[in-house]
């Protein structure tokens, strides 16, 4: 069996940020294993601007910002496989990939970061009423289609779903020649970005239906037509309030989730997000097993997934160094009222300056505290103005407020109070 | 000029901006906010991306964008011109593949390294 | 002139397409789909029932009967998985143990092996089952069974024996001509000694092309969830609640590929196309299941589905010679238990009727065996690695749910039956049939079906003949 330090499930964004952490820190005996016929990723799908502002302060295309992380890559001479499956991993540290070229490939890891990514939630998923015709695709599969095949999935479109994915997709099929009739999104709010509110639906005049769903879907073959419907605060479909469009295309942004399989088979324990649940370090419940990126918990900014996977890189090489050891003592980290997931569930204090808290609000807020309470008193209250469920919160707590590093961490929204 | 509240789409935190009648940005996080602002509401401009068939590539086509923002009005004037042309492989990110994209001055370029692929 | 057309390419047609098979006797299969077993055979519960709760002495019950205890040899010759894994039924209140006991003594008329089991037995079988349960009735020789490489498999072992399939042949008329049929579809005319009437939910608009018959088929639908797997042994066997007039009720189940299915509903329907879902009717089989199975983990529902039964007014399989001509046989309101009983169908069928009509020869070179499928998830690292040696697209992952490798997908594609849609390959291979739906996998295996056909990407359709998947090319660089 070969044996490899550090194995990176993943050539995406997170993947390849995470090797160049660990690279730096040290390990060089790396193997990220990619199941793409290239590196990169989603990333080479998503041809549209706005990517790298923090990271190169610069707005690059998706394959821009993928590309710098290649080269960044290749200049260390960091080692890849390309169209090579993951099958296995186990509680040992032994990865099986299987490839055409290679066949199938057992390496003993002393370290395995996961950076699969995630998938798009599915029609079936949500069991859309009525027929299932062809013409019903994720914005993931209209994107890849159009942007790499060259190929349009329909003329008239209807998209379920405010998710960015979506949002660009209007824009982009607009742009291709399609008519986009509109969006439909079962919250009050929009789930994706505000500058793509703007700059992929208003800019079109593109309608947007909030809480709104798809009620039912027409068609034998290929969709012929939807029909759309109000919701009432519990989600179902109010009758008498249903529009229905005559579209070819229904195309799907509702949710992305992290494609944690391989590790959820081994029983690693996952937390709210449904990635693994880790500590301040990236680390999961089992030793060695790192996880960063979208399979640990979604982003919406690859910004933010590049930071997140150095310093997991940075935490798998220390480790493999015999510098990085589990601690007795440490936080359980739980999201409180009003708060969706938090990354960490665990804290194990460090000599770091400051702790990293991310996470998701519920539902959007205004005059908000987002209050940490730390074994039954609070710690820290960050008020905020705005606070949206689409934009993932990074706050960066100083350490020395978490007193032994014992007990339990509770983040929760506060709503302040008028005077 | 009408006073206007808009979306900053400069970056992705997506400030809520209020321009007022001489022009006034309040409400930006960064600079760049203040300038969008400004050129929200004399004359709005967009960044287009789209795609560009290529030959000998891996891909059928070779990702692009414009090298700036142009203004938004010709975006499907844009498209109509990017559309009528093609590549050959190997291109490189950054190659100028249109020059003076609609007449705006900035130029179209392609976002990813496409080598030749037999 | 053929000797036989057999109209419909369900499990009971391919069935009868391959008892028939076996003789010296040219067999046409007309199918009005794009594949074979694409409508009720396809959207089932996929068991593979005991035959203890048909009434005794009826058709349905002899035929489920002996249709399951040719299970095992069927699935091993046509390399189907199947899991004899038994069946519960199971009584939640006290005052549903009597019907127990009616099921108990409706099993040993029917010959089946059953017993009843006391509510700790039953607990200690099923961790997850409704802690309130009273007992159950179990037997042992039900199953499951998948129901797409079924009747898939039962048409190809068929062709391979020398049937001929049409697809995308829907019959508009049948007309007697001296001692043959004139069969009239929307595409040609076909002759034939003997026409088959396996049409499924269609049965009687066939068979009343022909005469006037006093039975008719309204599609009775049932909707289900589909599971991901997310454990094994979540539940151990097929588990029934009492069956009811509206059939046998909400059941919870394994299938043989790890997912678990929830369903089905029961309602008539005037459409026999309708496969469309329901948000209430599904809401109720989810409140129905947890009667069963109190904590069934709906997050990870991958899909929701629906088929049409073909059932007939007359309450049981209508297996037999029309009364106006001997030559024309009516095989039709196979509904539940149907599945199972198809190949005891399609022997009888052969046998029985076809063999009083026509001379049944054997055929020297006939055989029973499908070509294995190599499944790469079902073998061992060093296997794969052999076979990947010797053909390196079976190391090419295409779909990373349910790891299907290309190698998977080209055999299906080198294979007697036909292959026009991207879902044919998911019935067969599995492609797709996982928690992303084929939200990566599809559209690359768009691209390698419009490739492998030699058609244009348009061309491809999901299911249906014109399920087109994309619409048009972008046209960039062309002028």
């Amino acid at each position: 069996m070969k044996e490899i330090s550090l194995v990176i499930i993943g050539g995406g964004s997170a993947g390849l940020a995470a090797a160049v952490g660990a690279y730096d820190e040290g390990v060089k005996d790396i193997l990220i294993i990619e199941r793409s016929p290239y590196l990169g990723g989603i990333l080479n799908q998503c041809i549209h601007n706005g990517f790298g502002l923090t990271e190169f302060k610069e707005e690059l295309s998706g394959p821009e910002f993928a590309d710098r992380f290649i080269k960044q890559a290749q200049e260390r001479n960091i080692p890849y496989v390309l169209e090579s499956t993951v099958l296995e991993v186990t509680k040992d540290k032994v990865v099986t990939y299987t490839s055409a070229k290679e066949g199938v490939v057992k390496i003993q890891a002393k370290a395995i970061i996961m950076a699969a990514g995630c998938y798009e939630r599915s029609a079936g998923a949500i069991g859309i009423p009525g027929d299932r015709p062809a013409g019903v695709l994720t914005a993931g599969q209209a994107q890849l289609l159009l942007n790499q095949y060259g190929y349009m999935v329909g003329k008239r479109v209807f998209i379920l779903g405010s998710g960015d994915i979506g949002l660009i997709m209007a824009r982009r099929l607009t742009l291709e020649g399609a008519k986009v009739l509109g969006v439909a999104e079962i919250m009050p709010y929009s789930n994706g970005l505000n500058r793509n509110m703007v700059q992929c639906l208003e800019d079109y005049n593109i309608p947007l239906y909030l809480s709104h769903t798809v009620s039912r879907v027409y068609g034998k073959e290929r969709v012929e037509k939807i029909e759309i419907s109000k919701v009432d605060e519990r989600m179902r479909p109010i009758k008498g309030t249903e529009m229905t469009f005559d579209v070819d295309t229904l195309i799907l942004s509702i949710g992305l989730i992290p494609n944690n399989t391989l590790l959820n088979n081994i029983g690693i324990p996952t937390g709210r997000s449904r990635g693994c649940a880790v500590d301040n370090h990236y680390e999961s419940e089992f030793e060695g097993f790192f996880a960063c990126g979208n399979v640990l918990h979604v982003h919406d900014l690859v910004d933010n997934v590049v930071a997140e996977s150095r310093e997991a890189g940075k935490y798998a090489a220390r480790y493999i160094q015999g510098q990085l050891e589990k601690k007795q003592d440490r936080i359980h980290v739980s999201a409180g009222d009003g708060i969706g997931y938090v990354v960490p569930e665990y804290v194990a204090l460090d000599g770091s300056k400051t702790t990293a808290f991310k996470f998701r609000v519920r539902k959007p807020s205004k005059n908000v505290y987002i209050t940490y309470t730390l074994n039954g008193n609070v710690i820290k209250k960050v008020f905020k103005p705005v606070i949206i469920p689409s934009e993932m919160e990074i706050m960066n707590i100083p350490s020395e407020l978490l007193g032994e590093g014992k007990g339990e961490l509770s983040v929760s929204l506060v709503q302040k109070e008028e005077n | 000029m009408e006073e206007r509240d808009l979306i900053c789409i400069v970056c992705p935190r997506g400030c809520h901006l209020h321009v007022d009648k001489d022009l006034n940005v309040t409400g930006n996080f960064c600079p760049r906010g203040a300038a969008y602002g400004k050129q929200e509401v004399t004359n709005p401009t967009r960044v287009i991306t789209s795609t560009v068939r290529i030959e000998n590539a891996l891909l059928p086509l070779c990702p692009v964008r414009s090298n700036g923002a142009i203004p938004k009005g010709k975006l499907f004037e844009a498209m109509k011109e990017i559309d009528k042309i093609s590549l050959k492989a190997p291109v490189k990110i950054g190659d100028v593949v249109i020059h003076d994209l609609v007449g705006s001055g900035v130029d179209l370029i392609a976002t990813r390294d496409m080598p030749v692929v037999k | 002139m053929k000797h036989v057309i057999i109209i419909g390419a369900g499990a009971v047609g391919s069935f009868i397409a391959r008892s028939l098979s076996r003789y010296q006797l040219d067999v046409l299969v007309l199918e009005k789909e794009n594949d074979v077993g694409d409508v009720t055979s396809m959207a089932n519960s996929a068991i593979a029932h005991s035959g203890y709760d048909p009434v005794p002495g009826t058709k349905k019950a002899y035929f489920n009967v002996r249709g399951n205890r040719m299970m095992p040899q069927v699935t091993e010759e046509l390399d189907v998985p199947f899991m004899q894994c038994g069946t519960l039924t199971v009584a939640i209140e006290d005052q549903q143990l009597p019907m127990l006991k009616e099921l108990l003594e409706r099993s040993k008329e029917n010959d089946v092996p059953a017993q009843i089991l006391s509510a700790n037995e039953v607990r200690a079988m099923e961790p997850n089952i409704n802690p309130e349960v009273k007992g159950a009735l179990l037997c042992p020789t039900g199953g499951i069974v998948n129901p797409f490489l079924l009747t898939c498999n039962a048409m190809e072992n068929a062709m391979d024996n020398g049937v001929e399939l049409k697809l995308n042949e829907e019959v508009v008329s049948i007309e007697k001509v001296d001692d043959h049929f004139k069969v009239t579809t929307k595409n040609g005319v076909y002759e034939s000694k003997v026409v088959i009437n396996a049409a499924g939910l269609y049965s009687d608009k066939i068979a009343a092309m022909v005469e006037d018959i006093d039975w008719s088929i309204r599609p009775r639908k049932g909707e289900y969830y589909v599971l991901d797997h997310f454990e094994w042994n979540f539940v151990n066997h097929v588990l029934f609640p009492l069956p009811s007039e509206k059939g046998k009720g909400i059941l919870v189940t394994m299938t043989t590929s790890g997912n678990y299915l929830v369903g089905p509903s029961s309602e008539w329907v005037d459409d026999k196309d309708d496969v469309s879902t329901d948000s209430l009717t599904l809401a109720n089989v989810k409140e129905q299941a947890k009667m069963l199975v109190p904590n069934i983990p709906f997050q990870h529902q991958i899909r929701v589905y629906s088929g049409n039964r073909a059932t007939p007014s007359t309450h049981d399989f209508i297996i037999e010679n029309s009364k106006k001509y001997p030559e024309f046989i009516n095989v039709a309101g196979i509904e539940s238990p149907g599945l199972v009983s198809s190949p005891a169908i399609g022997e009888y069928v052969a046998k029985e009727l076809v063999g009083k009509l026509l001379p049944l020869e054997e055929k020297k070179d006939y055989n029973p065996r499908v070509r294995k499928h190599l499944r790469t998830i079902e073998l061992s690292d060093e296997e794969r690695k052999a076979l990947i040696a010797k053909n390196p697209d079976y190391g090419h992952m295409i779909c990373q749910c349910e790891r299907v490798s290309l190698g998977e997908i080209e055999d299906v594609l080198s294979r007697s039956v036909p292959i026009n849609s991207i879902k044919a390959i998911k019935k067969r291979t599995r492609a797709g049939f996982g928690r992303c739906q084929g939200g990566f996998c599809q559209p690359i295996i768009t691209m390698l079906l419009a490739q492998k056909k030699g058609i244009d990407v348009t061309k491809v359709a999901y299911g249906k003949k014109d399920s087109y998947i994309v619409d048009h090319k972008v046209t960039k660089g062309e002028n």
